[in-house]
């Protein structure tokens, strides 16, 4: 095959070719995975969600999509009509270029670049001049407060966040996210076991920075301030709502990559081999996984009340049997593709979970307050992430130069920054100013 | 059945305090009722919040007898907390009298004497607000008196601002 | 200097006065002033600095009709004034006929309208749960709380054949008797209940997010309370303990063992609290009377004609809002000379001044919640 492509342009194949694929399945993805939202939000509450658009529901994105595009595109009178025009592509440019840099398994990555976390994280606050140009461009007095608000938010969260993040990168001394990633493996544990507090702190920048409740107060209807997405509809609308996804997934990707292991599997240095054969056992997860999935599908199946269900749910067994067989087949193939395979399956696997996090999270709290937003991120979290940042590196220190056992140090410095964290939320209750009572005359 | 006076300790202070304001009071099924005269309804409202601890005003409302003289009723009924008691003070008015306002003694009969104007036409005098509440503002007519038929509205304004031929 | 702008909203408009104060326009058409209420809020940056109400859109003349109707025709229109417990304001209007006439419900019907009304008092506190949770933004209580009311409106439509407008009571007692398997239904109910009520206070009541919400928001002193007539779960979480279901009892109540939760400061939070506990107590109540339903008649012997001899009553009762109060003229004919309802949501929203000033406007919205209104109440 290398012989057919010009020398000059070989390095650059690849690369196109993953960027061809994030951008064409990423739209049909972000639509899934919020009629996956709506899914877990019903079950949640008690009832089914969307049943009726295909089996399930399962054509319900494509049936929002059509919608979407159908829909009349209006612009507001007075609008500033290029600004109106590029705002929504401002956001999405920017989130799916944050793509180049993603690690979705060993092999695949669009670009590996050696400051690969800081491009993310830059390219991703870039997005936020997609909010505030929607906010201005739309003319309303209302949708500027609100984007301006939306604007304050992330950048205050994302401050947190990226503290957060670098609580992680001292243990891994390097920006390039396949360098974290095999540090995690070089250290043998993923490094949300070292540094919960840092995960916990990217947890809540995270659903700040992406708008998700309850961090959403710019985007909720019954609030009287309109947010900055109030004068989009149609297909400009759902451009925003696309990079809203897209960021989500962004976000968790960077997650899973700085604590949650990126490819690795669950204790990936454990190596012992099924006895007689040349299989890891850790590596039969995914194929086990699968099947089960697959027998719980058939086991299923007849149960439901309806033909088409029945057959629905058969074919859903099969397609699992069939992923547990190329699992299965995984085990046998050449080691780049064995590690690609199951890569992919625990990179999705984890980001799945980290989302699924967020949907509970979203379904379970009421929405902050827009200034108890702001006080919660300044009062509370970007302390917390300094004293983490502080501890982190005094345990690091510690166990490099003084030479005392690292795993002490690192739970250590947990507790320590777990006790300032308890004093500062009991500090910010006190704190609160209530409003000022009523009857004042 | 039939209501019959009344004459226990609340009313004989009030008739030494008011004299003649207080024009009967009366028992109909087991509730009383005190008749006052209409200029003075403020002072003895404001007498039994304060000596007679009626603290709350339960509700302010209005019959209309048109063939009386005096057509209008005003109700008050006030509650104690502390008696657990109620007692009913009613007024007879004219139409296009003036009865004094009771706002300054309770704040909760702002609404209700709006409500009294808007559905009466009855005046209250010194209510800081007294425009028609339920009904639009520049309505014509008041509904609840009994001259106003049932199927009545105010067409010039249904055409006007509903842009429809009233129904009725 | 005026200058009106308008957002993309309909119901948003802005008027820009002088140098910080704008006006805001909520409603009629909003999504959290349940109802078509209109409320205009006079704004200095975030801070509420005077409000106003402006009701009126659901006004049918109910009062005016009532002069037109016989005693028993009017009886279904009460229902729809506060449509969300409707049994209530069918229990507080035949017992004021009753008091009219001289009647009295037997002993039976007395215990059975309890019943059914405290059942409505919870279905009625669900909804207020599920809709002042969703405006605040958890969006998770309301599908629970629909989930129990459906037990309830499944008893009432077994019972009556109607779930919301039920006209479950006749003036004089029942005209139906309960239907087999009304005790185990409701008791079943009752039982479930507890551990339902659990689960919403473990999602709300230690929340963070949802004591920051409603801590401190919409306070209302109990002086302010008593001198603007609020009554009902609002009065009680100002600290003061009244419940006319204690101080003048009606129906079956004065043979049932209940407590009256009070709480001491009167913001948003404490009137959750209050109408938590009024739901247990509710269910307390349900359980004590469904133990004992005393036989025999459910009719008093009323007369198909009714015509009370002249004079007045006022007889009022403690719906699920406040005191609902009835104040009937009868001059001797069939149809009533006035009715007048005296409704609680009316009363209580008057102090929604008082308790938005000083407010930011994102608790406004809370605020309306938090009092507990039903437009059809407050406009008839």
């Amino acid at each position: 095959m290398g012989h057919l492509i010009p020398p000059s342009i070989l390095p650059y194949v690849l690369p196109v070719v993953y960027g061809v694929v994030i951008v064409a399945v990423l739209p049909l993805m972000a639509g899934y995975i919020v009629l996956l939202e709506r899914k877990v939000m019903a079950d949640m509450q008690a009832r089914l969600g969307p049943m009726r658009v295909g089996p399930h529901g399962l054509l319900q994105p494509i049936a929002d999509a059509v919608k979407l595009l159908l829909k009349e595109d209006i612009i507001p009178e007075k609008a500033d009509k290029l600004m109106f025009w590029v705002a929504p592509l401002v956001s999405v440019t920017m989130a799916l270029l944050a793509y180049s840099a993603m690690p979705f398994g060993p092999a695949f990555q669009i670009a590996d670049l050696n400051v690969g976390l800081l491009f993310i994280l830059a390219v991703s606050s870039l997005g936020i001049y997609g909010i505030v140009l929607g906010g201005w461009a739309s003319n309303s007095h209302y949708s500027l407060l609100g984007a301006l608000r939306s604007a304050a938010q992330l950048v205050s969260y994302e401050t947190a966040a990226g503290l957060g993040l670098v609580s992680a990168l001292l243990l891994a001394g390097s920006l390039s996210l396949k360098d974290i990633v095999q540090a995690q493996y070089d250290q043998g544990e993923w490094f949300v076991f070292s540094v919960p507090i840092g995960f916990f702190i990217y947890l809540v920048g995270s659903i700040a920075e992406t708008n998700r409740a309850p961090f959403d107060l710019p985007e909720a209807e019954s609030e009287l301030v309109a947010g900055y997405m109030t004068e989009y509809s149609g297909f400009r609308w759902s451009l925003y709502f696309l990079a809203e996804y897209a960021n989500m997934i962004i976000v968790a990707g960077i997650a899973t990559t700085l604590f949650l292991g990126g490819w690795l599997r669950p204790f990936p240095r454990f190596a012992d081999h099924l006895p007689g054969t040349s299989v890891e056992i850790m590596d039969a997860i995914p194929g086990l996984v699968f099947l089960g999935v697959a027998a719980y599908c058939f086991w299923l199946a007849p149960k439901q009340p309806v033909k088409i269900q029945r057959i629905v749910m058969a074919t859903v067994g099969g397609l699992c049997l069939a992923l547990a067989g190329a699992m299965a087949a995984a085990l046998f193939a050449p080691e780049g593709v064995r590690q690609g395979v199951y890569g992919g399956f625990w990179f999705l696997v984890k980001v799945m979970a980290y989302l699924y996090a967020f949907l509970w999270i979203r379904f379970t709290f009421p929405r902050y307050r827009f200034d108890q937003l702001m006080r919660l991120g300044w009062r509370f979290l970007i302390p917390l992430a300094l004293v983490n940042l502080i501890a982190v590196a005094t345990a690091r220190v510690a166990s490099e130069e003084w030479g005392w056992y690292p795993r002490i140090t690192m739970i250590l410095a947990t507790i320590f920054t777990l006790a300032v964290a308890l004093w500062l939320a009991s500090r910010d209750q006190k704190h609160e100013p209530a409003t000022e009572t009523a009857g004042g005359d | 059945m039939a209501p019959v006076p009344l004459d226990n300790e609340f009313v004989e202070r009030l008739k030494v305090k008011f004299g003649n304001a207080i024009r009967e009071a009366t028992l109909d099924r087991k509730q009383a009722i005190v008749n006052v005269e209409a200029m003075r309804l403020r002072e003895i409202s404001r007498y039994c919040r304060d000596e007679e601890k009626f603290d709350m005003l339960v509700d302010l409302t209005a019959v209309d007898w048109p063939n009386r003289e005096k057509r209008f009723d005003v109700i008050v009924i006030l509650y104690s907390f502390q008696k657990n008691e109620r007692v009913r003070l009613k007024t007879h008015l004219g139409d296009g009298e003036l009865v004094p306002s009771l706002c300054e003694v309770w704040p909760a009969a702002n609404w209700l004497e709006r409500e009294c104007f808007d559905m009466f036409g009855i005046v209250f005098e010194g209510h800081p607000n007294l425009k028609r509440i339920l009904l639009p503002e520049e309505w014509e007519g008041h509904p609840l008196r009994k001259d106003y038929d049932i199927l009545k509205q105010d067409t010039a304004w249904v055409r006007e601002n509903l842009g429809i031929e009233s129904g009725q | 200097m005026t200058d009106t702008r308008t957002s993309g909203l309909s119901n948003v408009e802005t008027t820009v006065l002088g140098a910080d104060e704008i006006i805001l326009n909520m409603g009629p058409q909003h999504p959290s002033t349940h109802g078509v209420l209109r409320v205009k809020l006079k704004l200095d940056g975030e801070r509420v600095v005077d409000s106003e109400c402006i009701i009126g859109y659901l006004h049918r003349g109910v009062e005016k009709i009532a002069e037109h109707r016989s005693y028993q025709q009017f009886a279904p229109y009460v229902d729809r004034m506060d449509y969300v417990a409707a049994v209530s304001n069918g229990l507080g209007y035949c017992e004021a006929v009753e008091k009219l006439l001289g009647a009295e419900a037997p002993p039976r019907a007395r215990v059975v309208r309890t019943i059914l009304t405290e059942l409505q008092r919870i279905a009625s506190h669900l909804l207020w749960l599920g809709t002042h949770a969703l405006d605040i933004g958890a969006l998770t209580p309301v599908f629970y709380c629909f989930r129990e009311r459906e037990e309830i409106l499944k008893i009432f439509e077994k019972y009556c054949g109607a779930r919301l407008t039920t006209h479950a009571f006749r003036i004089g007692g029942l005209q139906y008797e309960t239907y087999d398997g009304f005790e185990s239904d409701v008791k079943r109910f009752c039982e479930d209940f507890t551990h339902r009520i659990d689960e919403y206070e473990t999602l709300l009541t230690e929340n963070r997010i949802w004591v920051g919400r409603t801590k401190g928001v919409g306070i209302l002193s109990a002086a302010d309370a008593i001198a603007l007539g609020v009554t009902g779960p609002v009065l009680r979480a100002s600290g003061v303990k009244w419940d006319l279901r204690k101080a003048m009892p009606y129906a079956a109540y004065a043979d049932y063992q209940f407590d009256i939760p009070t709480r001491p400061t009167g913001d948003t939070y404490d009137r959750y609290i209050v109408r938590m506990e009024e739901m247990r107590q509710s269910q307390r109540i349900c359980l004590q009377a469904i133990e004992n339903i005393p036989a025999g008649a459910i009719m008093a012997k009323v007369g198909k004609v009714l015509k009370p001899p002249p004079g007045e009553v006022y007889h009022s009762i403690e719906a699920p809002k406040g005191e609902l109060g009835y104040y009937i003229v009868s001059d001797g004919t069939t149809q009533a000379y006035r009715v007048r309802v005296r409704p609680p949501s009316f009363i209580n929203l008057q102090a929604f001044d008082r308790m938005a000033r000083g407010s930011l406007v994102a608790d406004v919205v809370a605020i309306i919640g938090t009092i507990d209104i039903v437009l059809g109440e407050v406009d008839r």
